[in-house]
């Protein structure tokens, strides 16, 4: 068996007005302290955490969050230094860092690769200012194309670009000019998002007060198809409902969410998978540095899978990836509800497989619904 | 005080007709009904002070909350005139005050030789008050006309009492002036009843004849009858017989009200009071109904009997199809104490298992509902109500339908619907309005009167199934809430009626069919097709969506094809909460129903047929389950 180690980094300089993740600003949570204060204590936290987990070796580390690249490279070095001491990394061991394309330099970038960095994902999002000002996003369109080209001389091999689709305001000429932007810049990976409102966001409220207006399904939907044939025009190919890459450039860490393997969160509201057991960490930083220090484990709950759980959670995971669902999982009424879908020209049988086309895609839920159910 | 003391006071079975004032109060709603009989229990002394609360005679909750009176009650007043000085009983028969129950109604006002007419004086009669005077008025009852609320500042004690001397013929001085507030005036009216309504006539010596005026189901006791005394004696542990099914029973109690039930010796002429028999169910002890005793039966019945008949349908459905046995003895047991429902099991595709139940009329359904609901802790659906129809087939065989979902497909040559005469009472600014809202429901203007200076009474005759489509709200909410409606049943007539199917993907779904007139087919398959669209969630195909009259389509719509239904992340937390999602709308997915291929959430059904307080209901069931 292997782990895989998520990294959560709650820290953002400013939150963002669509964003829910568990993320605060370092004077939210400590008054006066410097950031390299509160980044110190937060990862010798998180080293007290490793301590709980299996010993397996390594195939992937991911830091997200928050705002990685907030912190300095020695820091986030220690804990990838703990992991290889501990538990060994694979020999392709593939590490990434979730990054601010405003909060990099060369130097920054080149201590990264040194604490042993290898991949990079650029929150980059759009290419247009009056989308990224709805999204509430500080950093110049102009500084991701910097970025990009700064990482590559740095030595990532490889680099990574989000979007987010479906911003109020923004047209499908826009999103276009999106797309056609990263991909146009010297990248391995596109993951692209429809942008959902979070209940208790800024963006939430501004909505519930009618001052933004959500697009229509449609225009999403457009909009994914619009992202999916460019991507496959310029060689980058789905393998996931929201991901598409040029041929070995998969984001291993999140196929192994997918394919249901071990993985350990580490930081507060992280959440690990290892063997059928799902569990989570308290929420706040500031609760979960003092169970940690205290001795006490930093888990709020947990949930044993039913054998129904675990198969349902396959075939959600699984019918979003590129290999699809394997037939011989399904039962007959499940082909017959599928046959139906396949004769709107939903999904796609093969052989042994049940695949969904893109316009499938943009209804996997509904699809798994009526499988499951 | 001219108050007597129980133990003092004559006593049943023993009381000289000559001392005994049958009366009761015709009033609207609100008019202070309820306040003024709390007075005179209050005035009178059977109730104390300290026992006294406020409508005092409303016995269920629904009563007091709406202020209203489902059941009659009985209540005999021990009463001492200050004109005479004289002993007298004064027995105040409360009546419900409803269109849907006018023959309650007449069989309490058949029950009294007096009516007290009790007006607000702020506000001047309404046209139940005045359909329940004229029918006093059919009755012989001496009418004593009674400005209530003297007290308010906005009174208009003067020109209502003109408006009342117009109406029933006598002068505006006439009219008593109270306040059933503070008690002004009550002692008065007390003794303007001894003096001005005559006392109950009888043989005494003749076979016993009481007419039942109500009838409540009790669960310690059975059925407890309200009876008035005719002829002849009631006595407890005696043979008695119901004249219209010559059932015999054992009279196990008879009593007076005072206002808690007493047992006494009998009843004699002209009293009126309660007897116990033992029966569970009320149809066997009807309204209208005469009593006599089985020994020395008489031959001629009082009368005025009529079967209960039910006007209005809608189909109730529980919320949760679980409750369905729940909601079966819940009926059972609401129709011991309700001669007038009748249900009949009724399987919907889009609704499940439930009943179709005939209403006398809109009132009375929805308080059969509340009650359902509010008794037995049922949530409900209730499907938008319809009137009866009686369709003639072109081979002459004669087709009753009481849910659309039956009218019959082949060759229809004739469907007549029930009439109802209606009276509308509104201040004369509003005739216009009135009249559009009138006519554009198929009525025929019957006449108008001006009843005083600025207020008319309109007569129209309508379609029932106008009535029953939200005709009172309309009236209202264009009249500012100042029109009052009544109306009473005037026999079937033929109209030009046509059922409209709804169909889904060529399918018909039985529930959205209605029957209307012809001229109105065409905008309500608009509407109901434009509502479903709407309502409806789209498919992973387009889904036509059509309104038809037989085989033609007269209207049209489509849900388009579903493109999006995905979320776009799955990671980490991200597929606990997607799996628990999932497990959520397992749950939901029960409620969806295959119309065909189209699944239809219960929600849409209950949208597209239901009342906006039925939405609302299911919305925070839907929550609540969360």
């Amino acid at each position: 068996m292997t782990l895989s180690f998520y990294v959560h980094i709650p820290y953002c300089i400013k939150r963002c007005g669509y964003c829910d993740f568990n993320t605060y600003t370092p004077s939210e949570l400590q008054d006066g302290a410097t950031l390299e204060i509160v980044s110190s204590d937060y990862i010798d936290a998180v080293l007290q955490e490793l301590a709980a987990a299996p010993t397996d070796p390594v195939p992937t580390i991911f830091f997200g969050g928050g705002t990685p690249s907030l912190l300095p490279a020695h820091d986030l070095g220690r804990v990838i230094t703990a992991i290889k001491a501990r538990n060994s990394l694979t020999p392709d061991c593939e590490i990434t860092l979730e990054a601010n394309p405003d909060s990099v330099t060369a130097e920054k970038l080149a201590e990264y690769l040194q604490v042993g960095f290898n991949r990079i994902s650029f929150g980059m999002q759009s290419a247009k200012p009056h989308v990224l000002a709805v999204l509430d996003r500080t950093h110049n369109p102009v500084n991701v194309e910097k970025a990009i080209t700064m990482a590559r001389a740095a030595g990532f091999k490889s680099i990574s670009v989000d979007l987010i689709y479906g911003t109020p305001g923004e047209s499908l000429e826009d999103w276009r000019e999106t797309v056609e932007n990263a991909l146009s810049l010297d990248i391995d990976h596109i993951s692209a998002y429809a942008l959902i409102v979070e209940t208790g966001t800024k963006l939430a409220a501004q909505i519930k007060r009618g001052d933004l207006t959500m697009p229509n399904d449609d225009l999403m939907a457009d909009m994914y198809l619009l992202v999916d044939q460019m991507c496959e025009a310029k060689g980058l190919t789905w393998y996931e409902l929201s991901n598409w890459s040029k041929p070995g450039h998969q984001c291993r860490h999140n196929i192994a969410y997918w394919e249901n393997k071990n993985w350990w969160g580490l930081g507060p509201g992280a959440h690990s998978h290892i063997d059928a057991k799902r569990f989570w960490n308290v929420k706040h930083p500031t609760t979960y540095k003092q169970k940690v220090f205290a001795g006490e484990t930093p888990i709020l709950d947990c949930e044993q899978l039913t054998a129904e759980q675990i198969k349902d959670e396959s075939i959600l995971l699984g019918i979003r990836m590129r290999e699809g669902l394997q037939i011989e999982l399904l039962e007959p009424h499940q082909l017959e509800v599928l046959a139906l879908y396949r004769d709107n020209g939903f999904i796609e049988l093969q052989a042994d497989r049940v695949i969904l086309s893109p316009a499938g895609r943009l209804i996997a839920d509904r699809i798994v619904r009526e499988i499951t159910i | 005080m001219p108050a007597i003391s129980l133990a003092k006071a004559p006593q049943p079975a023993a009381t000289n007709p000559a001392q005994i004032r049958n009366f009761c109060i015709i009033a609207h709603i609100d008019h202070g009904k309820s306040t003024l009989a709390d007075r005179m229990l209050g005035i009178t002394e059977v109730v104390e002070a300290r026992n006294m609360r406020a409508q005092y005679l409303d016995r269920m909750d629904i009563e007091r909350e709406r202020g209203i009176t489902i059941k009659s009650q009985a209540v005999r007043l021990p009463w001492r005139s200050s004109i005479d000085g004289q002993e007298y009983i004064l027995n105040m028969i409360d009546t419900p005050g409803h269109v849907d129950f006018t023959y309650e109604v007449s069989r309490s006002l058949a029950a009294c030789e007096g009516a007290v007419l009790l007006v607000d004086c702020a506000q001047g009669i309404e046209a139940q008050t005045l359909a329940n005077l004229y029918l006093a008025m059919e009755n012989n009852l001496t009418i004593i006309p009674v400005l209530n609320k003297i007290d308010l500042p906005n009174a208009q004690p003067e020109k209502f009492a003109a408006e009342l001397a117009k109406l029933i013929g006598c002068q505006p001085e006439d009219c008593l002036r109270v306040s059933g507030k503070t008690g002004d005036g009550v002692a008065d009216l007390l003794d303007q009843i001894v003096a001005q309504i005559p006392a109950p006539v009888g043989d005494a010596n003749a076979p016993a004849r009481a007419l039942i005026f109500d009838s409540v189901y009790d669960s310690y006791r059975g059925v407890v009858t309200y009876v008035r005394v005719v002829d002849g004696h009631l006595s407890p542990r005696e043979q008695i017989q119901m004249f219209s099914t010559g059932v015999r029973h054992e009279a196990l109690e008879v009593g007076v009200i005072s206002p808690e039930p007493l047992a006494s010796k009998g009843l004699g002429v002209g009293e009126v009071g309660y007897l116990i028999t033992g029966v569970k169910d009320v149809r066997q002890s009807r309204v209208g109904d005469t009593i006599t005793t089985y020994n020395n039966p008489t031959k001629s019945a009082l009368s005025g009997y009529k079967d209960p008949k039910p006007m209005v349908f809608s189909g109730l459905f529980p919320l949760d199809g679980a409750d369905f046995p729940i909601l079966r003895e819940a009926l059972d047991k609401l129709q011991l104490n309700d001669a007038a429902l009748v249900y009949e099991p009724e399987s919907s595709a889009a609704l499940g298992f439930g009943f179709r139940c005939g209403f006398l009329g809109l009132l009375h359904m929805e308080i059969v509902r509340e009650r359902l609901e509010r008794e037995h802790k049922l949530n409900l659906i209730s499907t938008a109500p319809n009137v009866v129809y009686n369709v003639t087939m072109d081979d002459g065989k004669e087709v009753r339908v009481t849910n659309p979902s039956e009218f019959p497909d082949g060759k229809v040559a004739a469907v007549f619907e029930p009439i109802v005469k209606s009276t509308i009472l509104a201040p004369a600014e509003f005739i216009g309005t009135i009249m559009e809202l009138c006519q554009d429901r198929r009525g025929t203007l019957l006449g108008m009167d001006y009843i005083s200076e600025d207020r008319v009474e309109i007569r129209y005759d309508l379609p029932l199934a106008e009535i029953v489509f939200d005709f009172f709200d309309q009236l209202k909410s264009r009249t500012k809430g100042y029109a009052s409606l009544d109306y009473e049943e005037k026999g079937d007539a033929e109209g030009n009626l046509v059922k409209v199917d709804i169909l889904l993907q060529g399918e018909a779904v039985d529930a959205f069919s209605a029957i209307v007139h012809r001229d109105k087919a065409y905008a309500y398959g608009v509407m109901m097709t434009g509502k479903l669209r709407e309502l409806i969630p789209r498919q992973q195909f387009e889904v036509p969506i059509q309104a038809a009259i037989g085989a033609r389509i007269i209207a049209r719509e489509s849900i388009r094809a579903i493109r999006k239904d995905v979320l776009a992340k799955c990671y980490g937390g991200d597929i606990s909460r997607k799996r628990k999602l999932l497990e959520k709308q397992k749950e939901g997915k029960k409620r969806m129903k295959m119309v065909g291929r189209v699944e239809v959430p219960q929600e849409a059904f209950v949208a597209a047929l239901a009342t906006d307080a039925d939405i609302e209901k299911v919305k925070a069931a839907r929550k609540a389950g969360q």
